[in-house]
């Protein structure tokens, strides 16, 4: 591993001018390629994140964002390319090293993914009674100050069935931030959240950030959100990092790529469709010959 | 015919592939130094598994046993033998149907469940959610089902015994009319612990290793989507119960040759 390395687009492009200490980037992905099936969803993609900022991966759905999450929490292992978290080479650590630095982490999956079986209390008094040795009055406190921050101490006792979408996930996210972790991802944080709902969850993400100096990374479709408190963002598509930078730098990018993607344009060289056969083709082709017909 | 090999050979690896994760599974979930936090999720689960399985277990027993003492009376008492009557359907209920009818129930209740349970949580991304937050899911959630099957299956099954023994003494001396000392001390005679109780003990604990290992593996190893786990809770139900079936077998073939 190179001694120093430069700013957030460095390892993305090849290019930039900053230089950093290696210690200041928290996770660093490098030459990362993952593959479903022949599909390549990531293609030797480079990505790194500076420890205590908010870094955002957009870009079209499919793309591999929450592949890229999943690749930073573990979940996955990487075809080739190297993951590299908190000094620790994912791909390479023991199922018992894993957990451990998973300790360090918080996910807010994009479901939810509560405990059916549990409360909402409980749901996020898990990790808490998980991993520390908490007296329960102790538990009981955090659990309503994380509940209070988002909006859910009132839901303490009912149980995800008795939960909206948007309601789940931000339990999801008080459990995530439960043990106060040095990383937390958010898989798509802001969808089906109402505006007051989201304007909360923008403000504790900012706010996580400052107070804790959480590394905070954040898959989201939502620019306006997402820019208005995003350090850095990153725009993959095919697989590959097609923009990075601030939210103004991005902005302002003359990428056609890039700006298509911010303005939401349906057409320009970001593909809207699934590699398929050609259209016309396809509709003409004999049904019978179709060997899933 | 070449191709034919080919289907067999890609069929056979996959079926290895299966066998090692199951394997793997088995492994970690067990042969791991139990851990003492982790007890009253096994409680937890021998309730779910064990005493909620209790009534099908009780009814069915009562059921067989009643049934085979009405069979067993009509044939032996043409010869003037219904006073062993009690001794048969003991020695055919603790060794024989006792353990393998139990097993198919506890499959069909409780293994069912399990694998529509892990299956649900492996689809509603629980168990991710688990490993994210350091937990290993085999610890938390593999581990006590499998060791709550190990327990409660032999007890069920020397539960189904009793109860079925109790079903044939109603129909055999309180209905039919055979001298209930005959059919009391002709079990009592013929029934030896060691060589008959605990080979049905021994059957049922096997029975108990091999259905909850099913259940468990098939949930954790669903397709996560409705179709999948309908699919791996089928499976359970039909691999437990063959399983069972051909085991029973070959335990017996051991077990007569000692």
């Amino acid at each position: 591993m190179r001694a120093s390395i430069s700013g957030a687009w460095v390892l993305a492009f090849g290019w930039g001018p900053k230089k950093k200490n290696m210690t200041d980037y928290q996770i660093i992905l490098e030459q990362v390629v993952f593959r479903r099936g022949q599909r390549r969803i990531l293609d030797k993609i480079s990505i790194v994140i500076p420890r205590g900022k908010i870094v955002a991966i957009m870009g079209p759905s499919g793309t591999g964002k929450t592949t890229l999450l999943r690749l930073i929490g573990g979940q996955l292992r990487p075809e080739s390319g190297s993951v590299r978290v908190s000094g620790h080479e994912i791909p390479e650590l023991s199922r018992t090293q894993l957990f451990n630095v998973r300790k360090t982490m918080g996910m807010m999956f994009q479901s939810g993914a509560l405990f059916s079986d549990l409360s909402v209390f409980e749901n996020v008094a898990f990790p808490l009674r998980i991993h520390t040795n908490l007296p329960d009055d102790m538990i009981r406190d955090l659990v309503l100050v994380k509940l209070q921050s988002v909006g859910l101490r009132g839901a303490s006792q009912l149980f995800p069935s008795e939960l909206s979408g948007g309601m789940s996930r931000r339990v999801a996210l008080a459990r995530a931030i439960a043990l106060d972790p040095e990383i937390i991802m958010y898989d798509e944080p802001f969808a089906g959240l109402d505006p007051i709902a989201m304007g909360v969850i923008v403000d504790l993400i900012k706010t996580l950030n400052r107070v804790y100096r959480t590394t905070s990374i954040i898959v989201s479709h939502d620019i306006p959100e997402t820019a208005s408190i995003a350090d850095i963002i990153y725009v993959i598509s095919d697989g590959k990092v097609i923009g990075a930078g601030s939210p103004k730098e991005l902005f302002e990018q003359d990428s056609p790529r890039v700006h298509q993607f911010i303005k939401g344009l349906p057409d320009g060289p970001v593909p809207f469709h699934y590699p398929a056969a050609d259209y016309e083709e396809e509709l003409m082709r004999d049904q019978d010959a179709d060997s899933w017909s | 015919m070449l191709s034919r090999l080919r289907r067999i050979g890609q069929y056979s690896l996959v079926v290895l592939a299966t066998l090692g994760r199951a394997g793997h599974i088995w492994w970690q979930a067990v042969w791991r130094k139990p851990q003492l936090r982790n007890l009253p999720l096994v409680i937890k689960q021998i309730y779910q598994l064990g005493v909620l399985s209790v009534v099908i277990i009780v009814m069915s027993g009562f059921s067989i046993g009643a049934v085979l003492a009405l069979q067993g009376y009509n044939q032996l008492v043409k010869y003037g033998s219904e006073s062993a009557l009690g001794l048969g359907v003991a020695l055919v209920l603790v060794m024989e149907i006792g353990p393998v009818v139990s097993a198919l129930l506890f499959a069909g209740r409780a293994g069912s469940s399990v694998t529509a349970e892990i299956g649900l949580m492996k689809a509603t991304e629980q168990l991710s959610s688990m490993e994210m937050m350091g937990v290993d899911p085999i610890q938390r959630i593999i581990a006590p089902r499998l060791w709550a099957g190990f327990i409660v299956m032999p007890i069920l099954a020397l539960m189904f015994s009793i109860v079925g023994i109790w079903g044939a003494s109603l129909v055999g001396v309180d209905w039919l009319g055979v001298h209930e000392g005959a059919f009391w001390s002709a079990m009592q005679d013929g029934v030896d612990f060691k060589s008959h109780i605990m080979k049905g003990i021994v059957k049922s604990i096997v029975f108990g290793i091999v259905v909850t290992w099913i259940a468990v593996f098939q949930g954790y190893d669903t397709i996560p989507t409705s179709e999948g786990i309908a699919n791996a809770t089928t499976r359970t139900v039909v691999y437990s119960s063959v399983s069972v079936l051909i085991l029973d077998f070959f335990l017996t073939l051991v077990m007569f040759s000692f």
